[in-house]
């Protein structure tokens, strides 16, 4: 009940900043911190997922794969509501944010998306600043002390490895004039910055090179000691080197609606899935 | 049969050419025709006091000179030292000083120049902020009902004839107020601004990506907050062009003038008293039985002209300093 409070009314913010485990330490894989149950997504008249139930664990990092038009993005921004804004977006079934429904009409979306952040497939830094990027989610909470905001940036761009390749132009240099990799890390910076607790990542390296490819994927695996992380990706080399849980999503070939088939550890997915069409999509003999 | 098909291919997309650049051609001339006008008959008029003198009654006498005697005014004697201009000079000339029909042009559009800046800047102080919250509300919540009602409003305004909006201010605000005055020119303008302004800031924020209102909302922002932060100064150089549009239009706009604002023959200070501006004066020299005045109409409007190119290159030159900046 003390989480529904958060999320309606928008007090405790602290409270939950000061519960986060402690660097380092792991919290146990029992405690689930995001739930669905019989969740469907509707664009209109169109049903772009059905009928999906997992779980996914907190401090950990959960991996949704699939191809091509299977709902992984749809089921990934719908758990903070990034589709409200869409005419004729409607979700149905439960999608339980510590306990709570995020669907509820009491919850309000706005409160729901400062815990839960998000990174975009194509780095979308704000035409600011780098340190104003960073800033921007501490200014919107209200934070106006200047030695705050600079502590909490320079924490945040530490703790996305971009820290020493920008701290000389932080108010000189404009985020969308870095590159593309130290954009996605600064956008991932500017998410961490106001201390969520869930981050969702929408294939954040599709539109990266290898290298920066691989200096995201180190990020993902140090943060999700304090934020629990769930992405999604094409790559499925990717899925297996950072993620803990993989969720393999489907569409439907009559129904034309995306459908989970598994999920669960990521290496128990990898090597012995329980699902014929698992297996012929990671073994790569996917139609 | 290829040589063939080839060379004909080759005629007509050169005929379709010749007669593209023959369209241009035609739509550019009365453009360089009206700038030729202008210009050459314009300059005629052109000279220092035409820039820093205001009206000056159409005269034969000659200018008075430094070391010639200031008239003394009596107010309790106004006759006391009034002399009569002699038919003719004093070198024996016969020509009438008094026929002032052919006196060169004498005074300037000072008070023209400033007016038309009081009145249209006033006017965009009206049409800003309804203009620029309106394409606001038509571009972030395009989806509701009266979004579309709103813009098919703004543009049936936009089209329709700048008379009517004079009309409309003359009815509500002269007559009501028995006062021509600047603001309410001002306000006549503003109505034919507002749709310009509203209309060029919908479509400038409709250029900015989605992903930017995305990575605002995904950080918890209310969207008056990412509107205000993130989308309308990605926007800006477009809205400040378009702003710049609707100024221009709102300073070349005579009909709504001459039901509101009146015109002036001296620099007014008094916004809600009549005051002149370059359109009124273009509209009265041109109508004016003295050549001279007549010569000083195509100044007026040569004046303006520059005005407005002036004000497009200051904004394009500002503009174009933010927004590369940004890449």
């Amino acid at each position: 009940m003390e989480r529904a409070m958060t999320l309606t009314r928008g007090i405790g913010f602290g409270a939950i900043v000061g519960q986060r485990v402690k660097t380092g330490q792991l919290a146990t894989v029992d405690e689930n911190k995001i739930e669905l149950r019989n969740f469907g997504f509707h664009y209109g008249a169109f049903q772009a997922i059905r009928n999906v139930s997992m779980s996914m664990p907190a401090h950990r990092v959960t991996a949704i794969i699939g191809p091509s038009g299977c709902g992984k993005s749809t089921l990934l921004r719908s758990i903070n509501r990034m589709h409200d804004a869409t005419e004729g977006a409607r979700a149905e079934g439960e999608l339980l944010l510590d306990g709570i429904n995020v669907y509820d009409p009491s919850v309000d979306s706005v409160l729901l998306r400062r815990r839960v952040g998000m990174v975009f497939q194509r780095p979308n830094p704000f035409q600011l600043s780098i340190f104003e990027n960073v800033a921007y989610g501490l200014r919107v909470l209200g934070i106006r002390n200047r030695t705050t905001l600079a502590e909490r940036v320079e924490q945040s761009l530490r703790r996305a490895a971009l820290w020493d390749e920008v701290k000389d132009r932080l108010h000189s240099s404009f985020g969308t004039a870095l590159s593309g990799g130290q954009q996605q890390r600064l956008c991932i910076a500017r998410a961490i910055a106001t201390n969520p607790e869930v981050i969702l990542m929408d294939e954040p390296c599709s539109a990266l090179d290898p290298i920066a490819s691989l200096k995201i994927e180190d990020l993902i695996y140090d943060l999700r000691e304090q934020f629990t992380i769930i992405i999604v990706t094409h790559n499925m080399q990717q899925a297996a080197r950072v993620s803990d849980i993989t969720a393999f999503m489907l569409m439907n070939r009559e129904k034309r609606y995306g459908e989970l088939i598994e999920s669960g550890p990521t290496d128990e997915l990898f090597t012995k899935p329980s699902d014929k069409r698992t297996e012929d999509y990671i073994s790569g003999q996917f139609g | 049969m290829r040589t063939f098909n080839y060379r004909r291919r080759k005629l007509v997309d050169q005929l379709m050419r010749g007669l593209s650049a023959l369209a241009t051609g035609c739509a550019v001339i009365p453009l360089i025709a009206i700038i030729g006008y202008v210009l050459t008959i314009g300059s005629g008029a052109m000279s220092w006091s035409f820039f820093t003198d205001v009206y000056q009654p159409p005269s034969n006498a000659p200018e008075p000179t430094a070391d010639a005697p200031e008239v003394a005014y009596d107010p309790n004697d106004p006759f006391a030292n009034l002399t009569v201009e002699p038919v003719g000079d004093a070198t024996g000339s016969t020509e009438d000083v008094t026929n002032v029909y052919n006196a060169a042009p004498r005074g300037g559009v000072l008070h023209g120049i400033l007016g038309t800046l009081t009145i249209a800047g006033i006017g965009l102080l009206f049409a800003l902020p309804i203009g620029i919250f309106a394409g606001i509300y038509l571009s972030e919540f395009r989806n509701e009902r009266f979004a579309t009602i709103v813009r098919f409003c703004c543009d049936v305004l936009s089209g329709s004839p700048s008379i009517v909006a004079g009309v409309t201010i003359y009815v509500l605000v002269v007559l009501q107020t028995q006062q021509f005055s600047a603001v309410a020119g001002s306000m006549a303008l503003a109505i034919l601004m507002i749709p310009i302004v509203t209309r060029t800031t919908e479509e400038m924020l409709k250029l900015v990506p989605e992903t930017m209102r995305e990575a605002a909302r995904g950080l918890g922002a209310p969207t008056w907050y990412s509107t205000f932060t993130v989308v309308l100064p990605a926007a800006l150089p477009g809205i400040v062009t378009g702003v710049m549009l609707a100024f221009a239009r709102g300073a070349g706009e005579t009909a709504p003038l001459i039901l509101t604002v009146l015109g002036s023959n001296i620099i007014s200070t008094d916004i809600f008293k009549p005051m002149a501006a370059l359109p009124l004066l273009t509209y009265r020299y041109t109508e004016s039985p003295y050549p001279g005045e007549n010569t000083q109409a195509w100044g007026a409007a040569f004046v303006l002209m520059m005005l407005v190119l002036l004000m497009n290159i200051l904004v394009r030159v500002a503009t174009r300093k933010s927004g590369g900046n940004s890449r």
